[in-house]
């Protein structure tokens, strides 16, 4: 009986987690259009990958993306979430008001924030023209399209984030800060001397979420850009979704899909091991 | 110096919820505004029409892409619950051989980037003859490693004497899951489900690969497509109307189950 139970997890295991890993090793080192018939051409993806500009364009747009994205988001969402943190009135309004981006599909977002980001008649160079400043090609203009989309992106999460905090906030015992009051530390003191160490875990877990969502991106990009200015917003998925749906070369989306998971295998290892060593 | 700082705050806080309402309510009034009037970002239109609307009905199946993104996340949320309920049971409750090999195999899937699986996955589809199926929208998320973790972690927690009771009266495993447990699970029910709907009900890599018939779209799809591709005839107030569309049903539904969204969400991110 147990195994008739755990039977419908297990087939749908085999079927579509781990013949498909398998698979993709084996696509890894073959041609296919997935018409004509699979042919082996040894290590040639994996050259190709070694030389290939957007790759490594897309793994350094995913980088810039996340050294904004993840530094913001923990920032915006660490400061409401402390501000959220006192008695104050209308609390489950301002907190519920923060988390509707988080409820709402990422196409309505993305197609709500083009608007905005738009060079003419977008809110955002409306404002800097309102107070002076020049506009901004916030999608056009190659430097500044990822950062944008990492804007974007924070506004999208940092409502999760919030309520997290706001968790991990409440974990605080109150006579940590009792004591520290009766010694007068001031408020800065408090919030890095007790705040920061205790809620650790939590911006840990940030850190991971955000780095695989980073790797994730997709739609936003797909929407807005498509990967352009100048490649300047391609993504990985968005590359391996290129690759694969737009050239039909399986083999090498599949090799691109596989380095892309050992990164961020990786990636998240070593913000595991450097959290350790630093505790 | 005390209510001076706590207006801060508010000020603060209130910026801050204008920031994540704002757009929202601009895209709304920009769906219903005449076109002429988009671009002006006014917070109050001058006349409210519907044209947008009527002409995305004529150019896009609207209402189609509803029933079938409902239906596509309706079918996936119900299996993964029982499914989910079913492992969790058995890894919870019961003693087999391989049960802490399930159990870490699950736990392994869960930290698996989807990255890797995507093109095989596609190919399976392929191979099939799933590509323009509702199969291939609900099948592959029948079964979720997160869902059965839950599930366990919740059964654990209810008493074994009331599953010994239900089996004296002779209950299989079957009526103890969904006759003696469902009932007291309530809690881990709402909050699976909400996840994995919404989680279905955003979904929209997967149907933009494997999805071409536009009668099988779901929103998020169609909406996306209709965005980047020439249909809209860069008329910004049909695009708009369509995102309302897109976001009205889940923003509805987060007015009136706030609470049950944000716990829910949350303890996603809690799971690590």
């Amino acid at each position: 009986m147990p195994y008739l139970l755990v039977s419908p997890y297990l087939v749908h295991f085999f079927l579509f987690i781990a013949f498909p890993v398998v698979f993709s090793i084996v696509l890894t080192f073959h041609k296919w259009n997935i018409i004509s018939p699979m042919e082996f051409v040894g290590v040639k993806n994996y050259v190709r990958l070694f030389n290939d500009k957007i790759f490594f364009k897309s793994m350094i747009n995913t980088l810039i993306f996340l050294a904004i994205h993840i530094p913001l988001q923990i920032i915006v969402a660490l400061f409401l979430a402390e501000v959220l943190n006192q008695k104050l009135k209308f609390q489950g309004f301002f907190r519920a008001a923060f988390f509707l981006p988080v409820i709402v599909s990422g196409v309505v977002v993305t197609i709500l924030w083009q608007q905005m980001f738009g060079f003419d008649t977008g809110l955002l160079n409306r404002m800097l023209v309102t107070i002076g400043l020049g506009k901004v090609g916030w999608l056009t203009d190659p430097d500044v399209a990822m950062t944008s989309i990492a804007v974007m992106a924070t506004w999208k999460n940092v409502g999760l984030y919030i309520v997290l905090f706001l968790v991990g906030l409440q974990t605080v015992p109150t006579h940590y800060y009792e004591a520290a009051d009766l010694e007068g530390a001031s408020r800065m003191q408090k919030f890095f001397k007790i705040t920061l160490p205790m809620i650790n875990p939590t911006i840990f877990m940030v850190v991971i979420l955000s780095t695989i969502g980073g790797f994730s991106l997709f739609i936003e990009p797909y929407i807005m850009t498509g990967g352009g200015p100048l490649n300047s917003t391609i993504s990985a998925v968005l590359y391996i979704y290129k690759q694969g749906f737009f050239y039909y070369h399986m083999g090498y989306a599949a090799t691109l899909g596989l380095f892309f998971a050992l990164i961020i295998f990786t990636v998240v290892i070593l913000q595991k091991k450097f959290v350790e060593t630093n505790n | 110096m005390k209510s001076v700082k706590k207006i801060l705050f508010y000020l603060l806080l209130t910026i801050g919820a204008i920031a994540f309402i704002y757009p929202f309510y601009w895209m709304i009034t920009a769906s219903l505004a005449p076109e002429s009037e988009i671009s002006n970002l006014t917070l109050f239109p001058s006349s409210i029409s519907l044209n947008s609307y009527k002409q995305m009905v004529e150019k896009i199946p609207i209402g189609r892409s509803l029933i079938n993104s409902i239906f596509v996340a309706s079918s996936v949320t119900f299996g993964v619950l029982i499914i989910g309920s079913m492992v969790g049971y058995a890894l919870s409750r019961l003693d087999f051989k391989g049960r802490d090999t399930i159990f870490y195999i699950i736990i392994f899937t869960m930290t698996l980037p989807f990255q890797i699986t995507l093109i095989p996955q596609y190919i399976i589809m392929v191979k099939f003859g799933w590509i323009d199926t509702y199969y291939s929208l609900i099948v592959p998320y029948l079964s979720n490693a997160l869902a059965i973790i839950m599930f366990r972690q919740y059964f654990k927690t209810i008493s074994q004497s009331l599953i010994d009771a239900a089996r004296l009266d002779g209950c299989g495993e079957l009526q103890i899951i969904f006759r003696i447990l469902w009932p007291n699970s309530i809690p881990a029910i709402v909050t699976i489900g909400i996840i994995t709907f919404m989680a279905s009900w955003n979904e929209v890599l997967w149907p933009l690969i494997v999805i071409r018939d536009e009668s099988l779209m779901t929103m998020p799809q169609l909406v996306t497509l209709f965005a980047v591709g020439g249909r809209a005839e860069s008329q910004l107030g049909v695009v708009l109307s369509s995102a309302v569309m897109l976001a009205l049903p889940i923003i509805l539904a987060y007015l009136f189950f706030q609470k049950y969204f944000i716990q829910s969400m949350a303890s996603t991110g809690i799971k690590e």
